[in-house]
């Protein structure tokens, strides 16, 4: 979904660039309390892998392809503050490197399919997690459910965004059903390749999953008191 | 509770994170999709797909060897950032 140059008029993309600047800037200090010596490592790796993933288009229905935005997949991993820097260096690289995603539009592109996946995306899995029972082997279908609601609402976004400022005047109803429909397909992929690489490094080291140490957590408290019962 | 036995190192389970990216971005990526993603499709349906414009980037798009170049320049850069911004267990709780 990277947004080229020319899509979006210049005041919509001034602004889109002033809240991914902002964002950035309030994650680079909230960052800091989720990086610690186990995730600090893993952010940098995040970040490649997502890279590497989203060069993977895949066929959703004829003639349409999608790729990851990893979003969601980011802010389990390692926390959603830093997620948000991991993608942002992602889009940087892919718009600067590679000229995917326009210059002018790069503001757009990571609020997009950065601030907004990984904020959706992290929303719907701590509202999942809140409301289901707290069990580790729930952890990676909480993150697929939110990266896959986390595309079609960026989509939606994106539609709200040229309803500002769009270069052309076209039947936003339209445009809106068109994109949230292939966006929905895009997402079940999104929602599938979170799951399976979330489900990956919880079954070896659940501890590395940013998104299941509250859980872990609970669990060795209740390890580590065994004679509270025989006491009672 | 300690099973340090069955459990991959840290170091372990970021060098296989690694390779994985690297086999995805070098090799993998040549089976990717080339059809127009959902974006630009769209806009292809919609009429608006002409007002976009392209600019030109360092590399000549993605290859295998510019995947690879992409996933270390990414890691190096997000691993910089987050490596400056994190909190250091000893200066933190003193």
């Amino acid at each position: 979904m990277h947004v080229p140059d020319g899509f979006l008029d210049a005041p919509t993309s001034a602004a889109t660039g002033a809240v991914a600047v902002v964002t950035i800037g309030v994650a680079l200090v909230k960052a800091r309390t989720e990086l610690d010596d186990k995730t600090a490592p893993m952010a940098g790796l995040v970040a490649a892998f997502v890279f590497a993933v989203q060069m993977l288009n895949f066929p959703v229905g004829v003639g349409t392809s999608g790729h990851l935005m990893g979003g969601a997949l980011a802010a389990v991993l390692v926390g959603p503050w830093t997620a948000i820097l991991c993608l942002s260096v992602v889009f940087m690289v892919q718009c600067l490197l590679f000229a995917d995603g326009g210059i002018t539009a790069l503001g757009t592109n990571i609020t997009l399919m950065g601030l907004t996946t990984v904020a959706v995306g992290w929303l719907v899995f701590k509202g999942l997690q809140m409301v289901l029972p707290k069990r580790i082997s729930l952890v990676p279908a909480q993150a697929g459910i939110g990266a896959l609601v986390s595309v079609p609402v960026a989509a939606l976004l994106f539609v709200g965004l040229y309803a500002v400022g769009g270069a052309t005047g076209i039947d936003l109803g339209n445009l809106a059903t068109a994109m949230v429909g292939v966006h929905v397909l895009i997402g079940i992929g999104e929602g599938v390749i979170t799951f399976l690489a979330i489900g990956a490094i919880l079954a070896v080291r659940p501890d590395l999953v940013y998104g299941a140490r509250p859980i872990l957590e609970r669990r060795e408290l209740e390890i580590r008191t065994p004679t509270s019962g025989a006491a009672a | 509770m300690k099973r340090p036995s069955t459990r991959p190192s840290t170091k372990v389970v970021l060098v296989a994170v690694l390779l994985v990216a690297l086999a995805l971005a070098g090799i993998v990526s040549r089976f990717a999709d080339s059809s127009p993603d959902g974006l630009t499709k769209v806009s292809e349906d919609h009429g608006f797909a002409g007002s976009g414009r392209t600019h030109q980037g360092l590399f000549d798009g993605y290859g295998s060897l510019t995947g690879v170049i992409g996933v270390l320049v990414v890691l190096a850069l997000a691993g910089g950032v987050t490596y400056v911004v994190r909190r250091r267990s000893r200066d933190d709780r003193s």
